[in-house]
């Protein structure tokens, strides 16, 4: 038998698949980063009439759930976790303008950014991802942020939250630039401030004076959910 | 007589601290080698080094240096180094030894977006950039690692045209503009200079 026998007998049509089995198959392309089986399920979801925030929680955010605990278990790695979240760019590029469109009450808003000196995006980008597919609206400033980038960005926005990330150990003090600003002005109070970053930790984000430090993706979004429930509640 | 000095070194620099240890005929120096592919699981870097301080230990009394930076071990290995009384080569990069302190800094705030390449990162491209960062298998990721990346700049230790060259295809496969700069072993030489002490030449070995 040929490899392309095999192919074709291992070749599913998303289009038979009922909907229960459909979801779990598209977590599975997720998890594999198979991006062009992520859009056509989505596709085939949003024409089954699901409303565009049931396919998003279900089939991609419950797909990403899985892909981000088995990297935090060592299971997969950096690669493989991009591939997954460029598989759920694809799905979510479909979903967005359906979001905005239908969206009433929005989880929060949230002003996202890398520090000043710092290049680096991936981990901002997956943060950026994972809570859009949690419900919140999320204004990206990109890389290379100052004090000023960031204060311009709060007053025209005016987030729940002011999330920062860095790569760096040389950049990753600038948080506390930008913090003791906050402090400086009076504003502290007015925003959850979260912070992220592969050399950062628990002991170094309570250090500049941050709500939280947040490990991952998916531990940004529960983190900021308690954060923006405990500024509600009090 | 001069005293031990016992060098933990990530794989990566183990080239150089062996030249070093060579060219200077450095004896009294002891070098023993973490995996350098420890650096896609920065996670076992600390407790790789901490059983390499636990068995140095057993054997002799001398002073112990880390050849490190930060590394992605979450400030976990500079706890290790205060827990242990040992210390480290200065620097939150490990290129940044060669480089030099001040010529590190010139350049990162030249380009922000500068992505350097040592001899060992040269000669190991392939293994530890492109295979490591997965690009062998999924090439379409290039842009989400490489894509604020403007420049490559190949801090070379050593006079090497075939490196040189393997740098400069680095550069091209990664898309960025190419610059060389001969640093030798730069702040490394200096650091290592000043841990000359007097020890017997008992015990002496190198890990790899």
């Amino acid at each position: 038998m040929s490899d392309q026998d095999d192919y074709d007998e291992d070749d599913i049509d998303l289009n038979e698949l009922p909907d229960d089995e459909l979801v779990e198959q598209m977590q599975d392309d997720l998890y594999d980063g198979l991006k062009e089986e992520v859009i056509e399920g989505t596709e085939i979801l949003l024409k089954r009439g699901w409303a565009a925030d049931k396919v998003l929680t279900e089939a991609l955010v419950g797909g990403m759930t899985i892909v981000g605990i088995d990297f935090r278990d060592g299971i997969l790695f950096v690669p493989e976790v991009l591939s997954s979240a460029n598989a759920m760019k694809g799905g979510m590029a479909i979903l967005k303008p359906l979001l905005s469109a239908s969206e009433g009450a929005r989880a929060g808003k949230m002003v996202i950014g890398t520090v000043k000196g710092d290049i680096h995006d991936i981990g901002k980008n997956l943060v950026k991802m994972m809570m859009e597919g949690a419900g919140f609206e999320v204004i990206d400033l990109g890389i290379n942020q100052s004090v000023e980038d960031y204060f311009a960005a709060l007053e025209e926005h005016k987030p729940d939250i002011l999330g920062m990330s860095a790569l760096l150990t040389t950049t990753m003090p600038y948080m506390k630039v930008v913090i003791d600003e906050l402090v400086s002005q009076g504003m502290r109070d007015d925003y959850i401030v979260l912070v992220g970053g592969a050399p950062l930790n628990e002991e170094f984000g309570a250090a500049v004076g941050a709500d939280a430090y947040c490990r991952d993706a998916a531990s940004a979004v529960d983190i900021a959910k308690e954060q923006i429930a405990l500024k509600r509640a009090s | 007589m001069k005293k031990i000095v016992n060098i933990i070194a990530c794989g990566a620099l183990a080239n150089e601290l062996v030249a070093l240890k060579s060219l200077n005929d450095w004896q009294h120096f002891n070098i023993d080698c973490v995996p350098a592919k420890y650096h896609s699981t920065p996670h076992l870097i600390t407790d790789a080094v901490r059983e390499k301080i636990t068995n140095i230990r057993k054997q002799n009394d001398g002073e112990i240096l880390i050849a490190y930076g930060e590394c992605g071990t979450q400030g976990d290995l500079d706890k290790l180094i205060e827990e242990t009384n040992t210390a480290r080569l200065p620097g939150a990069h490990c290129y940044q030894f060669f480089a030099g302190h001040d010529k590190f800094n010139e350049l990162h705030e030249a380009e922000i977006g500068t992505f350097y390449l040592t001899d060992f990162l040269t000669q190991h491209f392939e293994t530890y950039v492109w295979k490591m960062l997965g690009l062998d298998r999924k090439p379409e990721l290039l842009e989400m690692y490489f894509g604020n990346y403007k420049k490559l700049v190949y801090l070379a230790q050593t006079e090497n045209t075939e490196l040189t060259e393997k740098a400069k295809i680095g550069a091209e496969r990664l898309g960025l503009t190419f610059e060389r700069i001969f640093t030798g072993y730069g702040e490394m030489q200096t650091e290592l200079e000043n841990k000359e002490f007097h020890v017997s030449l008992e015990n002496l070995s190198v890990n790899l």
